[in-house]
């Protein structure tokens, strides 16, 4: 990834010794920032381990956009067809619904019992304008990769 | 400043809709104005979305945040991933104008249009700031004699250069407001650390995401809470489900959780039902009853949200 900003790290850990997730799983931020500035980090299974909880843009001494940067691996991992499998069903779930969470039976009539709105023509159009604007942006296609 | 639209998401309305009958009922019973965003969709989610394709995201956004400006009203999110991806999405398509008109090229599509004329709120800062914890403590009826373990969520915070709502070490706002319904915010360690739902890793890794919600629970419990007050859906699932599958794990925490809205309610003087608490995964009965027993009280003589003055926030962070 080119990232100028990334080559102001001076290694000192900060970062990572910031991780929640990294208490607990093989993600060591420090290193896979560093990585990416030299090579192709997209097959790393950490990129995928990030809460995105901000903690350790928000402390790093240099001031280097570390969530950001992790997006934008992401996103460079994902055109190259890398999805998690579960990430990829939240997406058919918005391609299906217009939501990611999408309502069940059972909360549909909690719904009506506490007397909230069940509006299903409002839904519909929101759910044909979201794939209006998934193809256009070519999402669907994205995520088939 | 401008009537509020509610977006409510799609976890509060299809997993939690207690939360948001809650807020209706709080949000009216204040005075404060506001209607539903009725053909919302998605935010959509900034875990995954945001990660995936930077122009979908900002695409889907920015057909909700149209949605507001065609009723010239603001945002009102009560979930920190809306909060998230709306307001990220209306700053950067405000200040970049390549990225405008990209998402207006596929607005036009839907015979919608971004102008960027309205703002994103989230409930806790629009209660601080636009109704105020004075305001807010003299509206409680049953003043709320619990200790809360008070989670911010990461994106209520951060990134503060974004969000402009101060420290994300040391917080206070949202402390203040628990402690306007006479609740006690409880100091704990690790108070400002990740639920660990965030970020697509509870879909993707559910049992890692729970190892950081067991963290934060062992912390809870040792500082002596009653319930966790949040403000997000998805944390609010996290610690509610997550306090579930520890129980299979031999570890017994039954604590309540509550969005802030349901806090409020109840020191309002709504029962626990109205404000959908059995709706939790969690269900802790004595909970329920102390508080049916604090609404039973008479109403202190002419409390005047006097707690709020007494007690000194207390932000309880220490390091994790
Ligand atoms: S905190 Fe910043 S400077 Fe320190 S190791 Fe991490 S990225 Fe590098
Ligand atoms: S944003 Fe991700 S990498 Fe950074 S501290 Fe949080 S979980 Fe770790």
């Amino acid at each position: 990834m080119k990232n100028p900003e990334i080559l102001t790290c001076f290694q000192c850990g900060t970062c990572h010794a910031s991780c929640p997730s990294g208490k607990y799983t093989s993600l060591n931020i420090r290193k896979i920032v560093r990585d990416s500035a030299t090579k192709d980090v997209s097959d790393q299974p950490e990129l995928w381990m990030c809460t995105t909880c901000y903690n350790c843009q928000e402390r790093c001494p240099r001031g280097i956009k570390i969530t950001d940067a992790v997006l934008t691996l992401r996103s460079e991992a994902v055109k190259k067809g890398k999805i998690l499998p579960a990430h990829r069903k939240v997406c058919n779930f918005l391609i299906k619904t217009g939501q990611s969470i999408p309502l069940d039976d059972k909360h549909l009539e909690i719904r009506k019992t506490l007397g909230l709105r069940t509006d299903k023509a409002a839904w519909k159009k929101a759910l044909k304008d979201v794939n209006v604007l998934l193809r256009s942006t070519g999402f669907g296609e994205l995520i088939k990769r | 400043m401008k009537e509020l639209s509610l977006f409510t998401g799609c976890l509060i309305p299809n997993r939690y809709p207690g939360i948001e009958k809650a807020t209706g009922l709080v949000l009216d019973r204040l005075g404060v104005k506001w209607s539903y965003l009725k053909e919302a969709a998605c935010c959509p989610a900034p875990g995954i979305y945001r990660s995936f394709d930077k122009i979908t995201w900002l695409t889907l956004a920015s057909r909700n945040l149209a949605l507001a400006e065609e009723k010239d009203t603001d945002i009102l999110t009560i979930c920190n991933g809306c909060f998230s991806s709306l307001m990220d999405s209306n700053n950067i398509l405000k200040n970049d104008e390549g990225l405008r008109s990209e998402v207006n090229t596929h607005l036009q599509k839907i015979g919608k249009e971004y102008n960027g004329t309205i703002e994103v709120r989230h409930i806790i800062e629009f209660l601080h700031t636009d109704i105020g914890v004075q305001k807010l403590g003299d509206a409680v009826e049953k003043p709320l004699d619990i200790r809360a373990a008070v989670h911010y969520g990461c994106h209520l915070l951060k990134p503060t250069r974004e969000r402009k709502l101060g420290s994300a070490e040391c917080p206070v706002f949202f402390d203040e407001l628990v402690e306007a319904t006479g609740a006690t915010s409880v100091p704990y360690e690790g108070k400002t650390s990740c639920c660990g739902a965030g970020g697509g890793v509870r879909s993707a890794m559910l049992e890692t995401s729970f190892k950081m919600t067991e963290y934060k629970l062992d912390r809870m419990i040792k500082a002596g809470v009653d319930c966790i007050v949040d403000a997000c859906p998805f944390c609010h699932l996290q610690y509610d489900a997550g306090q579930m599958k520890l129980k299979r794990n031999g570890k017994n925490y039954e604590i309540p959780v509550l969005h802030f809205s349901q806090l409020l309610g109840l020191a309002l003087g709504f029962t626990t039902e109205e404000m959908g608490l059995h709706l939790n995964e969690i269900v802790n009965l004595k909970f329920e009853e102390k508080i049916a027993q604090i609404q039973k009280r008479l109403l202190l003589n002419n409390f005047q949200g006097k707690i709020v003055l007494k007690n000194k926030p207390r932000s309880g962070v220490e390091p994790d």
